[in-house]
């Protein structure tokens, strides 16, 4: 730990957070620089993930303790095996503000630009610290940065009914967000610490079990609202499907993970749920709803017709497969719910990035008006496809994989229905991808198409990455489990 | 007894009446700004909450000043911080939300929950 | 023995390329054409290259990207997957000149082909296949990429045939995702093996639930009654994909999978003992399939006979044809199962064939249904001649390629003491001929309505297929016995299964 190498724990939060305060004052100076000057600062976040991957994979976790306080009375960062999570934010973030540039251009007023690069970097900014942080009240904290920053975000675009969506995000989130900070006061009553590890030290000797237990009610109902698991997911559609574009690409491909992280956080390595202490049947609980909320979503998204909005439902019962896959507490559940972290990242953004070119080129959203769009676009259309076939699980794209384990997993749990509720819901999710391709490429088109006509290149590099990425997340499956697999074997210690 | 018990810890039960009321009226108010000062109720007895689990009786202020004698009692100063840092996490969220309901008074001239609703089909 | 080599890698690789070839240049009618048919070509040199070394019990294996432990790419190429690659690869060829002459002046050529090719690599995938694993994933592949081929046409009826597709085909690979998910923590692997990975001791019901999930993933596409409702409804796809896919590729991959299913994953002597019982009375496995079979070869003769749309005849004609190679391989007995693999080529040559001459009469006189064609033959005599050949294969005659099936079928029924299936083929011999007869009849004894009795044959790219594959109808009988044909390959099979 010598250098500066030393410090980037704490650097990959501070250096994005610092690169957004800047961000107003670039703006002021000359306008056109936010977004190089954004870039420029995911870039460096993005290597130095990248330098602390290599590190953790080669030497295991990295605690890094803020001015040298040592835990438990300083604040610490915790870059273990799931905090690995940071190099695909830093890496998405990065193409998303790659993307976002000619995006912003169009359908943004001049002067929101260096609002809209400040925001993002603060929500990435907050997403790393959020996974990384090793103390309980720094992860209220984060997540009410990714929270804040959202709200905005959503609301950016001024059109008539995001600032509605906005709304409604904004107190459901707050409300959890109490939820979360209620659980922390819980938890520091009766350990009097924050310390992640500490606290789980801690409540193998305490024995105020009731307390305990309520503080992880409140804990998942908090995360599940940020997670949106049924029946908590009232705010996404409406949220997900109104922001710009790109803004959708973060919020369902990243954001909507901080509420699945923080359930691993509070489930494996703050409360040990599979050990000896006994909380009820939470993770019953949770597999039965997630359950539901796979079916359900699926089911709605169906009878969408505005392709965004049948994203966002798909988002909802993708995140039933995750936590599926993690209330399963079985190896294979937790792998395979940690893949799908990853690779439902990696799909749904490069699913509404494809929107967003798709809207920034013809202005049209409804399935109806994009029939034939498949010869307009297809290279856009194309990484749908590609994006479309992962996401239904049909092998040997990234989707499949996580399907296969969490199948795995509820069979060894000795919960085959739970696997029969997943398959089920991966039909419906056939079905309106089904929709989709259908209208895009077999249907004539209802708008006159004349020629090719693609989006611009700053928005086709970063999808057709993401596209290529959603195969080749499926052929080198093995990849992400290089650190899902410790991280997993920890969480079963 | 219940009684007595519940004096004791009337701290407590003022944080739960407060935050049953702010949800209360969170759920049940259609003027969004009411929703919100529902929510800045509950934030309020959270708060409330967190400073009671640090606080100790007869404590004094844990600030050392020359010449204090020992033994003396402080209270627990790391709750205090938490809930300034929560403070100026609800100030903010309560700014946003203002500044979202004008946005949403400019675009659909009303703040009325169920008219809004309304508008959304 | 076993031998690390690349071709099994190379062999379904070569498509793909191809594929992604067409997608790029297949703008150009020449360049298209130069793919789909060089490699085409070279993919069968390959597959046949390590067909000597096959027939002598040599085990090609490629392995690749392990990813979790007991999980990964395994190509393995053993005599029961050698058959189906020849076999496949052989028919695609003739597929492939076939669809050039079919396809002219059609819409979207680039896209046809270049689909085409992949549901063929995906074909040789399933049929080097070494666990269930990759079995599974190119099956899957294997659906997605007919669904453009299907919906071809893009007409409405296409469009809903489809979803139809799509709807029970990706149900029947959620089964088997299920069941292949439930036999890697049973078994703690999901390799195939020559006598099964599965054990008495996992408890007979959960296998025999196993076992049922399994089969009722694999008969979707194996077309068993009742999961057969998507196959005649598919037929509104262009001949050659309903030839090449409908009969050859798509539905032999189902029985195919069947076949893996009781040799490979739960071994012969397994299967025997699986026996349930259910209020009383006692349900073996074998008996429960064969059974379904049975079914199924005599209503699927029983709907052809209903058919007047010429394809929709011959889709119903294969769902009973399949099912002989199903009750082949349920009876449990050598002969038996020899005489359901050989059929996986018999059926092939034979179903193919006639649906070259459906193709080839709808494309010249645009008539589609068996009502239309009186003096057929008149017109179009090579084209009927050979669709005799083929019909006559199917009833059964000797020295016909399915003569041969039916004989292995029957002797097997008779090893396993369960005589009645017996009955059931002379049924359905009785029926086939009942379906198929009278089109031949129609075709040479009726004069047409207009008089017009003109020799005028379909284009020879259309013409030469039918031909080639009646000659192999013919071969496949005459010469059964020869050391280098499909029924030895299928007997070196059974003998490493039954072992």
């Amino acid at each position: 730990m010598a250098g500066v190498s030393g410090h980037f724990p704490i650097l990959i939060v501070v250096v994005p957070l610092v690169g957004a305060a800047l961000t107003p004052l670039i703006g002021h100076w000359r306008r056109r620089l936010c977004m190089p000057w954004a870039a420029l600062v995911m870039l460096f976040t993005f290597a130095m993930t990248a330098f602390l991957g290599v590190r953790l994979s080669l030497h295991g976790p990295i605690g890094y303790h803020l001015g040298s306080w040592e835990p438990p009375f300083g604040i610490e960062i915790y870059f273990d095996y799931v905090a690995a999570l940071t190099f695909v934010i830093a890496l998405f973030g990065f193409l998303v503000i790659i993307f976002s540039k000619r995006y912003v251009e169009k359908e943004l007023e001049e002067a929101k630009i260096s609002t809209y690069y400040t925001l993002i970097l603060l929500i990435l900014a907050g997403m790393i610290g959020f996974v990384v942080t090793g103390d309980m009240f720094n992860l209220f904290v984060f997540l009410e940065i990714i929270s804040l920053s959202g709200y905005a975000l959503i609301a950016i675009g001024g059109e008539k009914l995001t600032a509605m969506a906005a709304f409604k995000y904004l107190l459901v989130g707050a409300i959890s967000s109490l939820c979360v900070l209620l659980g922390v006061a819980f938890l520091y009553s009766i350990t009097g610490t924050l310390n992640m590890r500490d606290i789980s030290h801690m409540l193998t000797l305490t024995d105020a079990t009731r307390v305990a237990s309520v503080a992880l009610a409140l804990f998942i109902v908090g995360f599940a609202v940020k997670a949106a698991m049924f029946p908590l997911h009232i705010w996404l559609p409406d949220a997900h499907a109104l922001a710009p574009s790109p803004v959708s690409a973060l919020l369902s491909g990243l954001v909507v993970k901080t509420g699945i992280v923080g359930m691993i956080r509070v489930l494996f390595n703050v409360y040990r749920i599979n050990g000896p202490l006994n909380y009820g049947p939470v993770l019953n609980i949770m597999a039965w709803l997630a359950g539901i909320t796979i079916i359900l979503g699926a089911f709605f998204a169906f009878f969408q017709n505005d392709i965004k909005m049948m994203f966002a439902y798909s988002t909802i019962s993708n995140i039933g497969y995750i936590v599926m896959g993690l209330s399963l507490a079985s190896y294979f559940g937790i792998v395979g719910g940690l893949i799908h972290v990853f690779n439902h990242a990696l799909i749904k953004t490069t699913l509404f990035l494809c929107a967003g070119a798709i809207i920034y080129k013809t202005g049209y959203r409804k399935l109806a008006d994009l029939q034939g769009i498949g010869k307009k676009m297809p290279i856009t259309m194309g990484a749908i496809v590609i994006a479309a076939v992962s996401i239904v699980g049909i092998p040997p794209t990234a989707g499949f994989i996580c399907k296969w384990f969490i199948i795995l997993g509820a069979i060894e749990a000795g919960k085959p229905v739970l696997a029969g509720m997943l398959l089920l819901g991966s039909l419906f999710i056939v079905a309106y991808y089904v929709k989709i391709i259908n209208a895009a490429f077999f249907r004539e088109p209802v708008h006159e198409i004349t020629e090719v006509d693609e989006a611009p290149a700053s928005m086709l590099i970063p999808i057709v990455i993401l596209a290529i990425g959603c195969l080749l997340m499926g052929v080198f499956a093995y990849a992400p489990l290089a650190f899902i697999r410790p991280a997993v074997t920890g969480f079963l210690r | 007894m219940i009684v007595q018990k519940l004096g004791a810890n009337f701290n407590y039960v003022i944080a739960t009446l407060l935050f049953c009321i702010g949800l209360f009226t969170v759920i049940t108010k259609p003027n969004l700004i009411k929703k919100f000062m529902g929510l800045n109720i509950m934030e309020a007895s959270v708060f409330l909450f967190i400073v009671s689990v640090g606080a100790v009786r007869e404590g004094s202020a844990p600030i050392v000043v020359k010449g204090m004698e020992k033994g003396v009692q402080f209270v627990n100063p790391l709750p205090q911080a938490l809930i300034l840092t929560g403070i100026v996490v609800a100030v903010s969220t309560t700014a946003l939300a203002l500044a979202l309901m004008i946005k949403l008074y400019e675009q659909c001239g009303t703040l009325d929950a169920d008219e809004l609703k309304g508008m959304e089909e | 023995m076993e031998v690390y080599d690349i071709r099994p890698l190379l062999a379904p690789l070569i498509s793909l390329v191809c594929a992604v070839l067409i997608f790029w240049l297949g703008d150009n009618t020449f360049l298209r054409r130069l793919f789909s048919i060089s490699s085409s070509v070279l993919k069968w040199m390959i597959v046949m290259s390590m067909f000597p070394a096959s027939l002598r019990g040599v085990v090609y294996v490629t392995e690749l990207l392990p990813f979790a432990r007991g999980i990964g790419f395994i190509l393995r190429v053993d005599a029961l997957g050698m058959f189906f690659a020849v076999l496949s690869s052989t028919l695609w060829i003739i597929t492939t000149v076939y669809a050039i002459g079919y396809m002219e002046g059609e819409h979207a050529r680039k896209r046809f082909f270049a689909f085409f090719a992949i549901c063929v690599s995906t074909t040789v995938g399933v049929a080097f296949a070494g666990n269930l694993f990759t079995l599974f994933v190119f099956y899957e592949m294997l659906t997605i990429a007919t669904y453009p081929l299907v919906i071809h046409e893009e007409t409405p009826d296409a469009m809903k045939a489809g979803r139809k597709y799509l709807v029970y085909t990706l149900t029947g690979g959620s089964l088997i995702l299920f069941a292949t998910a439930m036999t890697f923590y049973l078994a703690g692997t999901v390799t195939l093996s020559e006598n099964g990975i599965l054990s008495l001791q996992h408890g007979v019901n959960t296998l025999f639930f196993l076992f049922v999930l399994f089969i009722m993933g694999f008969g979707v596409k194996a077309a068993i009654m009742p999961l057969h409702g998507w196959l005649p409804s598919a037929m509104v796809a262009p001949t050659p994909v309903s030839a090449l896919l409908h009969a050859v590729a798509v539905v032999k991959a189902g029985v195919f999978g069947i076949t893996r299913i009781v040799y490979n994953v739960f071994g012969f002597h397994l299967i025997k003992q699986l026996v349930v019982h259910f209020s009383g009375v006692a349900i073996s496995a074998g008996s429960l399939l064969a059974l379904a079979a049975a079914i199924t070869i005599i209503g699927g003769s029983l709907m052809a006979l209903l058919q007047d749309d010429f394809k929709k005849r011959l889709a119903y004609s294969t769902i009973s044809q399949l099912s002989y190679i199903v009750l082949g391989v349920a009876l449990l007995a050598p002969s038996g199962a020899m005489g359901g693999i050989v059929h996986l080529a018999n059926q092939a040559f034979m179903k193919i064939t006639m649906f070259f001459v459906a193709g080839a009469i709808a494309k010249k006189t645009g008539k589609k249904y068996i009502s239309q064609l009186h003096g057929i033959g008149f017109k179009m005599p090579i084209t009927l001649a050979t669709f005799t050949v083929a019909s006559l294969g199917m009833i059964g005659l000797p020295p016909l390629a399915g003569f041969i099936t039916k004989w292995y079928i029957c002797l097997g029924a008779l090893e396993a003491k369960q005589a009645v299936f017996v009955a059931i083929m002379l049924i359905s011999s009785f029926l086939n001929a009942a379906y198929f007869l009278p089109i031949v009849y129609r075709g040479y004894f009726v004069k047409p309505v207009d008089g017009d009795t003109a020799v005028s044959e379909a284009h020879w790219t259309l013409l030469a297929p039918c031909i080639i594959c009646a000659l192999y109808v013919i071969a496949l009988g005459l010469f059964a016995d020869l050391p280098f044909v499909p029924l030895a390959l299928a007997r070196e099979a059974m003998t490493t299964f039954l072992r």
